[in-house]
């Protein structure tokens, strides 16, 4: 007669000797590492497919002299687990052993050496001399990308770069060729990458055999200097550990799996910083002198301009105000504020790459609707309309795959062309930009059988039909978030911080809204226009009277060779500040490297400000982030994670936003993995990389 | 056929091979072909698994696993479709037997395929063929197509209202896809490297259905076991190891060949007395009794059982049946290295200590048998091999290892001698030059 007895909700083991507990199918290797006892591995990494093909991981179990591999057995009732018994440790002398017959001794040329795994365990577990007197095996050394360098001598053939590019990014492609000793990692197509160029590969290879070309042979790890930072893109805010030698960045990555993206970058994360050393950075203010614009000293440019805002104040003319979607919090709070208290004007704007206003205001009186990052990953569903994820958001991208792979969450996508999503999603359907509100109807009964729903939006989806979308959401009858997607470092913070003429931080609306950004110009006949890190004017003219022009910005763009004006200005990487996510979360940017000359757009304003002669308060990141703190509905944020690196959630805005915004001015950059506005127009490595510029909803 | 029959064959599944046109399926109808599957549908399944079990027919594909336990373990009434798989990769060193089966008497292996399809409540099957064995696919779609026309394949066999369709798959030359997981891989078009197991095909091989994987041989017999009961067959070999098998011996013997001998054969009867035994004047070295994966034998421990266990307590193996015979003319050493050279060329290369352990061996047994070398070299091949053995991803590091290492152990004075025979000339070539 069978019994039925209830699962076991603890297992009983023993470690080296000691009793231990664990929950039900816990893996060997986990456990260990919980307890803190190292079982090395090369081909296991947590989160890709077990595989148990390097067969460091042996540990011995039940006192059987067939030794397991740690990363695929499971911790039993009762079983008895040995990780350093004699055994054991010549199981991983020997396996070493076996890997240094071919792998060469490349340390002192390789990248790699200092932070190199393999060097790590035969320092810990091998032999102090090998025993093999023979000739090794030897293939030179391929190219696969202006970026992905390929070593197939020190490769150890892991399949970690395989399974990366493949299950992480959805890519697929790396493959292996040929068989035994011959095995080589190659593309898969051809024998030049068509890929992502995002370097995980590289970073996730635990030797030098995938190296990065524009890291190459110029520094050993332990002469840099590595700073934590929030990428300058897209708006998804990775952080990205910038190495650093003698104010140069050598090289990004995250290789210490910290932030909200642990080992995820893309290319523009990984590489996209070589712009901040441009040859063409501004280092010097410029003026314009006999229709030229020439270089000046500081004190001369701000009195000038200072001169010019005083005059134009007092003459009560027409001050019009560009911000930026790339400056900080900080410098976002110190500019509407210099414009409305120092200039009286509300018309400062900047350009808009989504309804974040409109959502703020559908979602007044809910609690909780609006997603963070670890929603992406946690939501049991997820709805994707009118963006090119992968592209645009990547991140977000591939914190969903991540969801749909470990937990099967079932995504639908609603976009107008082919998405990457399409491959794993539960529902796809191809809707043009402004019908997805009415196609969602087809998809009701679908939706509401989910247990949540994570609902992520792009430009298309504005104004009336964001509303329309919230209602649709709150029509199913579970729970929803929402995230309004929009394109760069800060977008979101500029929205928050009232760098809009409707709002003013903290989405408090303005008594007297001022000039939108179209509004100033066109036609506006203003009588000075300054222009912080934005770019309007690259691809069209002012028209109407020609105002008194002040830029500020890292190159000559479009915009600066039309000033009368022009001050040099940090970049993201040079200065301390804080940024806002997509999702709504801050975290701080830290000074990396300096460029002479340049000056933080917060102390530009500062300076200014004090050659007014105006009271707007002190110009330090600090101090500034101290009053937002006081002051912005919502950035109350926890001091503690914000400082250590992390990242901090705003809370959430409750109540209504009653402005009248004009949805026609939300517009994408629509930018793909290779642009991010003029920024990358300076990269030496996203020009080098043959798949730039790239292509949203590329068909299949 | 190889050779001419011995007279001491149990010919069963062999009964047909010199009949003429023996692969048409007019000659297999004429020798009760298809009879067992006739059979098979009036049992039904669980009679037919009885019947298998019955037989004590162990795999004979190399690792000998008890067939009609294997057949119990596939999960009849899953949701998911069930697959069998034929195992045609025959690729070990020493055996040549499925082809044998393949070119003369096909149709008793679709019948086999067949009778398991039936069984497991399967609808797909497919043969893989090793990629050598180029001109026999042709042979064996030809007998599929008469199986077809014959109602013996297709819709609605034999009135049952079962479908099966069977397919030839072609190998591409990887020893690896022999092993079961491996093949599955082939078959699904990936890279021909084995998965991890558990799970097991049983329940998620082919497309992570429910698959049942045997060898050529193993479908071949289950058709004259379930035709002719299984008592008939078993009564050939010892209660653990039912039957016959086509045991195929080389090397140094008069008569090389495929000789189907009941289980209960021994090696020396099978050397001398099928096989007519040394060559005049000559004396015996050494044996492999299951091809180049199995452990040598020295003469004196030749006495043995060609059943899997007796082999399996001699500290060898029955294997796939290809015994292979060496006499005192053979230079082991020269032998070891072209074992070695065997298993790195195949080797398969997913896990590190097959992939370098096999290039490393070969490297040092090249040199030793070039005479290059000391004996720390021939301790170290012992070593490595130990170091190799129970630590792969799966069985081909061991077949690399498991022979290297016996070969070095039992003819270590062989090593020495060749060593300072070289040696011994170096110095007088040396002392030519001085002198």
């Amino acid at each position: 007669m069978a019994t039925t007895t209830a699962p076991p909700t603890v297992i009983n083991a023993k470690l080296n000797g000691q009793d231990i507990q664990t929950k039900p199918g816990t893996l060997l290797i986990n456990l260990t590492k919980e307890l803190g006892i190292e079982v090395p591995a090369f081909c296991y990494y947590e989160g890709f497919t077990l595989q148990a093909a390097c067969r460091m991981c042996l540990v011995q179990v039940n006192n059987s002299p067939k030794l397991l591999p740690g990363c695929t057995t499971m911790v039993t009732e009762g079983m008895v687990i040995e990780t350093e018994s004699p055994l054991v440790v010549e199981a991983r002398k020997s396996m070493l052993e076996f890997l240094l017959v071919n792998h060469p001794l490349d340390c002192p040329v390789c990248d790699k050496g200092g932070e190199c795994e393999l060097q790590d365990m035969v320092f810990k577990y091998g032999a102090g001399e090998s025993r093999f007197v023979d000739i090794k095996h030897h293939e030179p050394e391929r190219a696969f990308s202006p970026v992905v360098y390929y070593d197939p001598a020190r490769c150890i053939l892991c399949y970690r770069c395989v399974r990366v590019c493949d299950e992480g990014y959805g890519v697929n492609a790396l493959g292996v060729i040929n068989r035994g000793v011959h095995s080589e990692i190659a593309p898969n197509l051809g024998d030049q990458l068509n890929c992502d160029e995002c370097g995980a590969c590289i970073d996730i290879c635990p030797v030098g055999a995938l190296t990065s070309n524009t890291y190459r042979y110029k520094t050993r790890p332990w002469e840099l200097k590595h700073v934590g930072t929030t990428c300058a893109h897209c708006s998804n805010g990775c952080k990205t550990t910038l190495g650093v030698r003698n104010d140069e960045i050598m090289r990004a990555n995250n290789r210490d799996s910290s932030g909200l993206n642990e080992e995820f970058l893309c290319i523009k994360g990984r590489f996209g910083f070589d712009f901040n050393h441009h040859a063409e950075r501004l280092q010097s203010p410029l003026m314009r002198i006999d229709g030229q614009l020439q270089p000046v000293s500081w004190s001369k440019a701000l009195s000038a301009v200072a001169a010019k805002f005083l005059e134009v104040k007092a003459a009560g003319g027409k001050f019009g105000v560009i911000g930026s979607n790339r400056t900080s919090n900080e410098e976002n709070y110190y500019l509407q504020k210099f414009a409305r208290h120092g200039l009286g004007t509300n018309n400062i704007d900047h350009a808009r790459t989504g309804d974040v206003v409109t959502l703020v205001d559908a979602l007044s009186g809910k609690q909780g609707k609006l997603a963070t990052m670890a929603d992406l990953y946690q939501s049991k569903a997820a709805l994707v309309i009118g963006s090119d994820l992968s592209q645009q958001h990547p991140l977000l991208a591939y914190e969903l795959r991540r969801n749909w792979r470990h937990h099967q969450a079932r995504i639908y996508a609603m976009t107008p062309g082919p998405v990457r999503e399409d491959k794993y999603a539960a529902m796809k359907a191809r809707v043009p930009a402004g019908q997805e509100i009415a196609a969602l109807e087809g998809w009701r009964d679908q939706l509401a059988k989910e247990g949540e729903l994570l609902i992520l939006f792009g430009d298309s989806v504005k104004g009336e039909a964001v509303r329309q979308l919230v209602d649709f959401g709150e029509s199913l009858g579970i729970p929803v978030k929402y995230v309004a997607l929009v394109d760069y470092a800060n977008s979101r913070g500029a929205i928050d911080m009232g760098l809009t003429p409707e709002l003013l931080p903290g989405f408090v609306p303005s008594q007297k809204p001022g000039l939108t950004m179209p509004d100033m110009l066109d036609g506006a006949d203003l009588d000075v226009l300054w222009i912080v890190g934005a770019n309007p004017l690259e691809r069209r003219s002012l028209t109407g009277k020609r105002p008194f022009l002040v830029v500020q910005d890292l190159f000559l763009t479009g915009t600066a060779s039309e000033a009368d004006v022009v001050f040099p200005a940090a970049s993201a990487y040079e200065k301390k500040g804080t940024v806002t996510n997509v999702t709504g979360e801050v975290q701080r940017l830290s000074a990396a490297v300096k460029t002479m000359g340049a000056k933080a757009d917060l102390e530009i304003f500062g300076l200014l400000g004090k050659e007014m002669g105006l009271d707007l308060g002190i110009w330090t990141a600090d101090a500034v982030f101290a009053e937002i703190r006081q002051n912005v509905r919502a950035y109350n944020v926890t001091m503690p994670i914000l400082a250590s690196g992390g990242a901090a959630p705003t809370t959430p805005v409750n109540g209504r936003v009653n402005v009248e915004m004009r949805p026609d001015l939300i517009q994408s950059a629509g930018d793909t993995l290779f642009t991010s506005g003029s920024m990358t127009k300076y990269s030496q490595v996203l020009n080098s990389v043959p798949e730039r510029p790239g292509q949203l909803y590329k068909p299949v | 056929m190889f050779n001419q029959p011995s007279p001491h064959e149990v010919k069963i599944l062999t009964r047909c091979f010199g009949v003429e046109n023996s692969h048409r399926i007019d000659a297999s109808l004429a020798h009760q072909g298809y009879d067992g599957l006739k059979k098979a549908i009036e049992m039904g399944a669980d009679a037919v698994i009885n019947e298998v079990k019955a037989s004590a027919l162990r795999g004979r594909g190399g690792a000998g696993f008890p067939t009609g336990l294997k057949w119990s373990f596939i999960p009849r009434t899953s949701p998911k479709p069930k697959y069998i798989v034929c195992n045609a990769d025959e690729s070990e060193p020493g055996t040549c037997k499925d082809r044998l089966l393949i070119q003369n008497d096909p149709h008793s292996l679709i019948e086999g395929i067949a009778i398991a399809g039936f069984t497991m409540n399967s609808n797909k099957g497919y043969i893989y063929v090793r990629g050598e064995y180029r001109y026999l696919i042709a042979i064996l779609e030809t007998a599929i197509a008469e199986a077809y026309q014959h109602n013996f394949l297709g819709k609605n066999i034999q009135g049952t209202g079962w479908d099966f369709d069977l397919y030839v798959h072609s190998g591409a030359g990887a020893y690896e896809c022999g092993e079961e997981s491996a093949l599955l891989n082939s078959l699904e078009g990936k890279r021909g490297t084995p998965r991890l197991k558990p799970p097991f095909p049983a329940t998620h091989g082919l497309y992570q259905s429910p698959t049942l994987v045997n060898n050529v041989e193993s479908f071949c017999a289950v058709t004259h076991i379930i035709r002719d009961g299984a008592a008939e067959f078993a009564k050939h070999g010892p209660e653990k190891s039912g039957g016959t098998r086509l045991m195929c011996i080389s090397g140094h013997v008069q008569r090389p060949g495929v000789y189907e001998m009941p289980l209960s054969t021994t090696l020396p009867f099978l050397m001398n007395e099928v096989a007519g035994g040394l060559r005049p004047g000559r004396t015996l070295k050494a044996v492999q009794p299951g091809g180049s994966s199995s452990p040598i034998l020295l003469p004196e421990e030749c006495n043995v059982g060609l059943d899997f266990d007796s082999l399996a307590k001699a500290g060898t193996m029955a294997g796939s049946g290809g015994i292979v015979v060496l006499d005192d003319t053979a230079d082991i050493v020269s032998y070891a290295l072209r074992i070695i050279s065997f298993y790195q060329h195949e080797s398969c290369g997913w896990c590190i200590p097959c992939r370098e352990g096999t290039t490393w061996l070969k490297k040092i047994l090249e040199r030793l048998d070039r005479g290059e070398g000391s004996m720390k070299d021939v301790d170290l091949v012992g070593e490595l091999a130990k170091n190799m053995f129970g630590r792969t991803f799966c069985a081909l590091g061991d077949a690399a290892a498991w022979p290297t290492g016996s070969i070095v152990k039992k003819f270590r004075g062989e090593f020495e001698t060749k060593l300072a025979a070289h040696q011994a000339k170096q110095v007088s070539a040396e002392l030519v030059m001085i002198g």
